[in-house]
């Protein structure tokens, strides 16, 4: 019954998704955005009180609990009038990963699962939700590009098409990649530590996020501006799309 | 109860005239009160004295008294509902010169409460005050700029956010270049340097911005700790080519050239965190976003038509809600003259009291609401009139 919570989540991100596509609409997409997060958070908070365990183990489990950080990152550093461009990137692609979330059977209940010690739920966790961060970073850098090809070019409509200033975006992407990079740092010594303690060897979805790690923390370290900054932030995304997606299912089997 | 608009404005008088019907807050509340209850809203592009049950010929006297002449063919005179549509386009800035322009909003709100208007124009304006502040959060119309300058400014935001502390560079100290800078600095920006070849024009000037004057062979030397450049020199020649800008990887560097012809050259917008607007972009930039407040205007006229019926349908409600409490009172006096002479217990009493009752709100509800519902309709006073007539109020009533 609870399982039906993915209903309502799924139409406040769709309404969303669609709604930002207007400044008129974009109050209602706001609401959308707040209402969905809101039902999935129930969702969720359903799922951790029926499972055995860790509920969110699969990858498709996985992509629910990353849709819900995604949103939440949004709510938190992009939920604002002059961000409409940012919720209308976010809000489909939140919708899509959410409906794929549902496909594999990721927003089920009382699933079991092995994840029953703290330290998988923590590295899972953490992992996830530093990813989000980065595809919320990622959402403000293609902002940051498009709004300086923009300028670059002088377009007329630039005023009335208006996306926040290049500043604000550069300096939001910073501090989501900031508050990102601890979090999967910390997710993977976690992952290192228990597998140091089971064995076995490195797979590729290991090997992508400790890439991923390096981009970002590399990042931190050079403090990269304006264009540069926008396209490692890209790059990184990239890593964070094929660990998510391409390598999703090679970590959980 | 009437409600009377007689005013001038930038629509039919010439600036002349306005000049001299112009009045202070304090001025234009003083001639509200003598006039009784009015509120006078004065600024440079319109005077209006807005009237509740007072005759407009003293309005139309009280102003040609400080205009000091006759103002025939000047004058306009709008009543009831036309009256307040047109002040709910005045508060929304869609009467301005400039249309969407904020200023009016905080002026026609002065106006307001720089007297005590009675319960009609206390009414009216709060309604104005609320629906110019709905315009301003509900659409764009007045987050474009108008001019060339103040888009030049907004672009520099468009940059950086804010401008608050970040450093600007002025070449050349003639008057468009000027205004740039004032609306630059009205941002937070600091005129740290002013260039010119007149080196006493560039004092003057940057004296009065706090800033440095600086020999235009300096200009390129200065571009290491400058965040924005306007340039409106009147040199045949281009003053800063693209070699001259020093690398900057870490700060954007915005130029704004309004110079013709350029002073800038345009190579510099290729370069890595360079942005160049000439005089041509900045005017296309104002096209276009005057193009949009137009098409902002369009939802700001949806807003003003809202709030104009519903001023209407108040209007209308103030015909029946008289002739509705005089019914019931009518209704309540009989019943209670009625169960005066009734010999019962006070048992009794109570219960044909409580059944009488129901038996009144019964029978009263049905036309209380189709009566209110004909208030919002253009029927509302015939109603009122029928049920006066009808039950015999009109000694009550009027």
């Amino acid at each position: 019954m609870v399982e039906a919570l993915f209903w309502p989540a799924l139409l406040g991100y769709g309404e969303a998704a669609l709604a930002y596509a207007s400044v008129r609409t974009s109050r209602a997409a706001t609401w959308g955005v707040r209402i969905g997060w809101l039902a999935q958070t129930a969702l969720l908070v359903a799922q951790a009180a029926r499972a055995d365990g860790f509920p969110w183990s699969t990858w498709a489990g996985s992509l629910n609990l990353f849709v819900w950080l995604v949103v939440g990152a949004y709510l938190i550093w992009g939920c604002r009038p002059r961000f409409r461009l940012l919720g209308l990137a976010v809000m489909p692609l939140a919708a899509a990963l959410f409906v794929v979330a549902r496909i594999g059977g990721g927003t089920h209940t009382g699933s079991r699962s092995d994840y029953g010690n703290l330290f998988l739920v923590l590295h899972v966790g953490l992992v996830l939700a530093a990813f989000a961060g980065f595809t919320l970073a990622a959402g403000l850098s293609a902002l940051y590009l498009w709004e300086e090809r923009r300028l670059k070019r002088r377009a007329a409509d630039i005023l009335r098409l208006r996306l926040p200033p290049l500043a604000s975006l550069e300096r939001l992407s910073w501090r989501t990649i900031v508050v990102s990079v601890p979090l999967l740092t910390l997710g993977l010594v976690i992952g290192i530590v228990r597998q140091r303690e089971r064995g076995g060897a490195i797979d590729a979805l290991e090997a992508v996020t400790v890439l991923t790690w390096l981009v970002y923390g590399g990042f931190v370290a050079a403090r990269p501006r304006g264009r540069s900054a926008a396209v490692v932030a890209l790059a990184g995304f990239a890593l964070v799309i094929v660990a998510r997606l391409a390598l999703a299912g090679s970590h959980f089997t | 109860m009437t409600f009377t608009l007689v005013g001038l404005s930038h629509h039919v008088a010439p600036v002349e005239l306005r000049e001299r019907v112009t009045l202070a807050l304090d001025d234009a509340s003083a001639l509200a009160r003598s006039l009784g209850d009015a509120v006078c809203l004065s600024t440079c592009n319109r005077t209006e004295l807005y009237l509740a049950n007072v005759e407009e010929e003293d309005a139309v006297a009280a102003l040609e008294r400080v205009a000091g002449e006759p103002l025939d063919g000047v004058l306009y005179r709008l009543h009831e509902d036309a009256a307040a549509l047109h002040l709910f386009r005045v508060a929304a800035g869609l009467d301005s010169l400039v249309p969407g322009e904020g200023e009016i909003l905080g002026q026609v709100r002065a106006a307001y409460e720089s007297v005590q208007p009675g319960p009609l124009l206390d009414r009216v304006f709060r309604q104005a005050l609320g629906v110019g502040k709905r315009v301003r959060t509900e659409t764009a119309i007045g987050e474009s700029p108008a001019s060339v300058s103040s888009a030049a400014a907004a672009l520099a935001a468009q940059v950086f956010g804010d401008l608050e502390g970040r450093r600007v560079l002025l070449v050349g100290a003639g008057r468009i270049g000027e205004l740039a800078a004032s609306n630059l600095a009205s941002r937070g920006a600091t005129i740290a340097f002013v260039a010119n070849r007149s080196t006493d024009a560039a004092r003057e000037l940057a004296q009065r911005f706090g800033g440095s004057a600086i020999p235009l062979e300096d200009v390129a030397s200065h571009l290491g700790d400058i965040d924005v450049v306007v340039s409106s020199t009147s040199a045949p020649d281009v003053v800063l080519r693209a070699d001259q800008v020093p690398q900057r990887r870490r700060r954007p560097l915005f130029f704004i050239d309004i110079a013709v012809p350029r002073d800038i050259d345009p190579a510099i917008s290729k370069l890595d965190g360079c942005f160049l607007y000439d005089i041509d972009d900045l005017e296309a930039v104002v096209a276009e976003t005057l193009a949009g407040r137009r098409a902002e205007a369009e939802r700001a006229e949806q807003f003003v038509a809202e709030e104009a019926e519903r001023y209407r349908a108040w209007r209308a409600s103030l015909d029946v809600v008289p002739a509705i409490a005089s019914l019931r009172a009518r209704a309540e006096e009989i019943r209670s003259a009625e169960l005066a002479k009734l010999r019962v217990s006070e048992d009794e009493r109570r219960t044909i009291e409580s059944v009488t009752a129901q038996i009144l709100n019964k029978l009263l509800h049905l036309p209380t609401i189709r009566m209110k519902e004909a208030a919002v309709s253009a029927d509302g006073a015939a109603y009122a009139n029928a049920v006066r007539h009808l039950f015999g109020l009109e000694d009550e009533t009027r």
